[in-house]
């Protein structure tokens, strides 16, 4: 194809990705630099007849003309990356000095926001992606290897959970385990406690989201899987069955590695969705408990006041922990592409 | 399937039985959230007993027959639901028209394109892919305020489109390469520019993988979230924006079937494009995967 039909072709949707997708990140990280103007302080002397008293009040016009005038605000380097709210530098220096061992050090740690936002990020990929791939694996070979009749039905009701939108999904789970809901009301019989409520427990509330996370996801697997079974060379299985390989030996040496690239992109995909996640926490309503980097922007974002500068740290934060995760991913996939 | 690969007995009751276990798993919430829906709070939420909404008890009581239609009435008259149906019908028929006329061109250019440059491309689409969208939502909002585009449907629209192009386009991209080279250049042989042998011979055969792309458009735009409800102003939401909306606001009024209720409207249109449209879901799940 000639260079200049191929930039035609791509101009409108290279137009869409730079103007908003690549240029939102450069503003974002430009933002993150500066910091909301401070009001505008006048002071004041009122002198009575008893002397003269100094009085502070906030001029607004003079603070709404100079947002006005510079909306980005004032620049303040890596002032926003180090507080409280972001790294908390400062907080982790003072929490390591006092510590009383490793496992205190981590409680002080949890109590600043991003990082109890980035543990539970992080343990939720970890916990997702290889439950979602080994629970898709085995539907996959239940389906494939015994229960032909039962693959249309399968494949149908096991889209919904991925389908449906994911505010909603995790709207109809969170329902069913409050205390009044019927798998609520399960755990209390089951626990014989009732009192037991996810709402009000850190520990079940990340499982609960785990729980839905796996949920949601384990079709998605399911179906690349199942896809790949359907090409698995049947000459091979069988010399394999001659030779006197078992059961689990067939699916070890031979199922396995012919599916070993589609779990590579499984894994690839829902590395990605993970790390982002952020309606179940929403629904959920789970924020005293667990909060992750998306949602941290978001609670930024939302509200009165829109902590523009916060939210866009978070974001630059968020965006080299993904270039971070995907980098093994990139470079191999540059190099497959050298060799071709 | 052969008589050697058939499985022993106990193997396939095991993952019958799994399979089964499974398919409850994955099916009986919804199914459980649309029988309650037709019940009052008290039922759908039963500190009693939680077999009340399944005979719904207090509905009997309250209304006079076992189902009611209440919740319903309350979200799509009394909060006004339809209107965000209307905003989301609107919202999903532009982007998934938009981004399929954008991605069509772009996906057979890099289909096509011999040359390293397609590959970078491609490879770029793929780390845009990876930005979680709530993290250019705050890159968007000071522009937007500032150039007053905000809370408007049509810049929600573009941004979707432009969110959705990195896997438009790898999509399409895989779609197009299965289309034979030789049709376009044989068109171009006898005369035919680029652009008329995209027009006259691959138009015509592109529309199963078009399709099946346009369904994953039409998911996107349909279940954002976190871009509908920061750039759109009350009066434009979504429906799911909207229902995120009812979590706040009505659940004190303790009008949660408001919101029960929402949420099986805006399921059962996808109940209804899994029924009809499954095969192209599977085939578009796989094809990423299978083909390379």
């Amino acid at each position: 194809m000639k260079h200049s039909s191929f930039f035609w072709f791509v101009l409108p949707s290279t137009l869409l990705m730079l103007a908003f997708i690549a240029f939102p990140i450069v503003s974002v990280v430009t933002q993150s630099f500066y910091t909301a103007h401070e009001q505008v302080v006048v002071q004041v002397e009122n002198c009575g007849p008893f002397g003269c008293t100094q009085e502070t009040s906030v001029d607004q016009e003079a603070t709404a003309a100079l947002r006005e005038a510079e909306p980005m605000g004032e620049f303040a380097g890596f002032e926003i990356y180090t507080d409280r709210n972001h790294l908390a530098f400062g907080e982790v220096a003072a929490a390591w000095v006092n510590a009383d061992g490793l496992p205190d050090f981590g409680r002080s740690l949890m109590n600043l926001p991003f990082y109890k936002a980035l543990a539970f990020t992080l343990t939720y990929t970890a916990v997702v992606t290889p439950l979602t791939i080994i629970l898709g694996f085995f539907i996959a070979i239940a389906v494939n290897s015994v229960a032909r009749a039962m693959k249309g039905p399968t494949i149908f009701f096991s889209l919904l959970p991925m389908i449906v939108t994911p505010l909603v999904g995790s709207l109809i789970l969170f329902w069913m385990v409050d205390a009044r809901g019927i798998l609520g009301a399960g755990l209390q019989w089951l626990t014989d406690d009732p009192n037991l409520s996810v709402k009000a427990s850190t520990g079940l509330m990340w499982i609960m989201l785990m729980v839905y996370g796996v949920w949601h996801a384990a079709p998605f697997a399911f179906v690349v899987f199942y896809a790949g079974l359907q090409t698995v060379n049947t000459d091979t299985l069988e010399s394999a069955m001659v030779d006197g390989a078992t059961r689990w030996e067939r699916i070890r040496f031979v199922v396995l590695p012919h599916l070993f690239p589609l779990v590579t992109f499984v894994a690839l995909i829902q590395l990605m969705d993970n790390f982002r996640v952020f309606e179940p926490i929403v629904s959920f309503q789970a924020s005293a408990h667990a909060t992750s980097l998306s949602y941290a922007i978001y609670n930024d974002l939302g509200g009165e006041t829109r902590l523009l500068s916060s939210a866009a740290a978070t974001s630059v934060l968020t965006i080299i922990g993904i270039a971070i995760l995907l980098s093994p991913v990139l470079v191999r996939t540059w190099r497959d592409f050298d060799r071709k | 399937m052969s008589k050697a690969t058939r499985q022993p007995p106990s193997v396939r009751i095991m993952a019958t039985s799994f399979l089964v276990i499974w398919l409850i798993v994955a099916a009986f919430p919804f199914l459980w959230t649309l029988w309650g829906s037709f019940k009052v709070e008290g039922d759908f939420f039963s500190k009693a007993n939680w077999a009340n909404a399944i005979f719904g008890t207090l509905t009997q009581e309250e209304t006079g027959s076992s189902f009611t239609g209440a919740g319903y009435y309350g979200a799509w008259v009394q909060e006004e639901f339809w209107r965000a149906a209307l905003n989301t019908t609107l919202v999903c028929i532009f982007v998934v028209t938009v981004s399929l006329t954008c991605g069509t061109l772009g996906g057979y250019a890099l289909a096509r394109s011999t040359h390293r440059y397609a590959f970078w491309f491609l490879l770029f689409a793929l780390m845009f892919r990876a930005m979680p969208p709530i993290t250019l939502v705050s890159g968007y909002l000071l522009p937007f305020f500032e150039w007053n585009l905000w809370g408007h449907l049509y810049t929600t629209v573009i941004v979707l489109v432009a969110l959705n192009q990195p896997f438009t386009l790898w999509m399409l991209h895989s779609f197009f390469k299965n289309i034979p080279k030789d049709l376009d250049e044989s068109a171009m042989v006898d005369g035919c520019t680029r652009f008329q042998a995209f027009r006259h011979v691959i138009i015509p055969v592109m529309w199963p993988g078009v399709i099946t792309t346009g369904l994953f458009s039409f998911l996107l735009a349909y279940n954002d979230f976190a871009v509908t409800t920061m750039l759109l102003s009350k009066e434009n939401q979504t429906m799911v924006p909207k229902i995120a909306s009812f979590l706040g606001t009505t659940q004190t009024k303790g009008n949660v079937m408001f919101a029960v209720s929402a949420v099986v409207s805006v399921t059962a249109p996808l109940f209804v494009m899994v029924m009809f449209f499954q095969r192209q879901i599977v085939s578009g799940l796989t094809a990423g995967a299978v083909k390379g």
